[in-house]
């Protein structure tokens, strides 16, 4: 079974690489972003009976900092 | 006094802290490799130090945290033995959930390497009490994830037990109230992005603010 988990900053934490992203994309002229915010894609290949609170607990223990990160578990 | 301290891939500040405790304590420190699971018998003082453990993979300090020798310092630190983590080490401290809060890119997303003006916080710690609450001293930094962030309730509280070890003096890196080194709630555990251990001896760093800590540490817990 393929996850793909997206681990985004939380709503308010500064996130000074898309702060940089944005600025790099008015430089190359692109007008109209009103904001950026970077994030990471993680994709997991686990055993099919794996649970979704097993998933959850990987997201929580280790692959997301819950202090200023969130996650979402997409199932491919 | 027994020290020991962590090794893990990608350490560079392990030398540092190792020579720092030798010339102030007289002792050489264990080196503990982070693949280990037991700490030495009788450990009075662990050092977690900088560099970039595992690349900063994932996010820094966060694989480092997750490392089998991390149990027996979590555990070592609810018995009370001093834990310092300094730069890599702080970050690993809070990814290990030893310290609130993480350490963020820096705001300006520039490394800061250089010497900074501090201001101690308090010195009702093993760790500070060689110093003066609001005395200002200087330690180098040399960091890219120094950036302090915690919620406000978190940082009140930081505040209002007198937990916040260091402050910067002038802008840094854009961490939450200034904040550069925070304390357990039991004050045993220390984490901070300057390097106290890289300002030991005048003649070879160009001042010794850094002695004090690790003259008070081995005072506290006995040289």
């Amino acid at each position: 079974m393929k996850l793909r988990i997206f681990v985004t900053l939380k709503p308010g934490v500064l996130d000074p690489q898309g702060r940089a992203i944005h600025k790099a994309l008015g430089t190359l002229g692109f007008a109209g972003v009103n904001d950026v915010r970077a994030g990471k894609l993680i994709e997991l290949d686990v055993a099919d009976d794996t649970t979704d609170e097993r998933v959850d607990a990987m997201c929580r223990e280790l692959l997301a900092n819950t202090v200023i990160e969130n996650y979402r578990v997409e199932r491919v | 006094m027994k020290t020991a301290v962590l090794v893990f891939p990608g350490s560079n500040c392990d030398r540092d802290i190792a020579t720092a405790l030798e010339q102030v304590g007289g002792t050489a420190p264990t080196m503990v490799w982070h693949a280990e699971t037991e700490l030495p018998d009788g450990v009075g003082l662990i050092a977690i130090p900088g560099g970039f453990s595992y690349g900063d993979y994932l996010r820094s300090g966060a694989i480092g945290a997750r490392s089998p020798i991390m149990r027996a310092v979590s555990d070592a630190a609810g018995r009370g033995v001093p834990v310092l983590g300094i730069c890599n080490g702080f970050q690993i401290l809070t990814e290990a959930g030893l310290l609130p809060g993480a350490l963020m890119r820096n705001a300006g997303l520039d490394f800061v390497c250089r010497d900074v003006a501090l201001t101690v916080g308090t010195s009702q710690s093993v760790f500070t009490s060689r110093y003066a609450a609001g005395e200002q001293i200087v330690y180098p930094v040399a960091h890219h994830d120094g950036n302090y962030s915690a919620d406000a309730e978190t940082l009140d509280r930081l505040e209002g037990e007198g937990r916040v070890a260091f402050r910067y003096a002038g802008p840094v890196n854009g961490s939450a109230r200034g904040i550069a080194g925070v304390l357990s709630p039991a004050g045993n555990v220390l984490g901070l992005m300057p390097h106290p251990e890289r300002r030991i001896e005048t003649a070879a760093h160009g001042g010794d603010d850094g002695r004090r800590m690790f003259e008070g540490l081995f005072e506290a817990v006995g040289a």
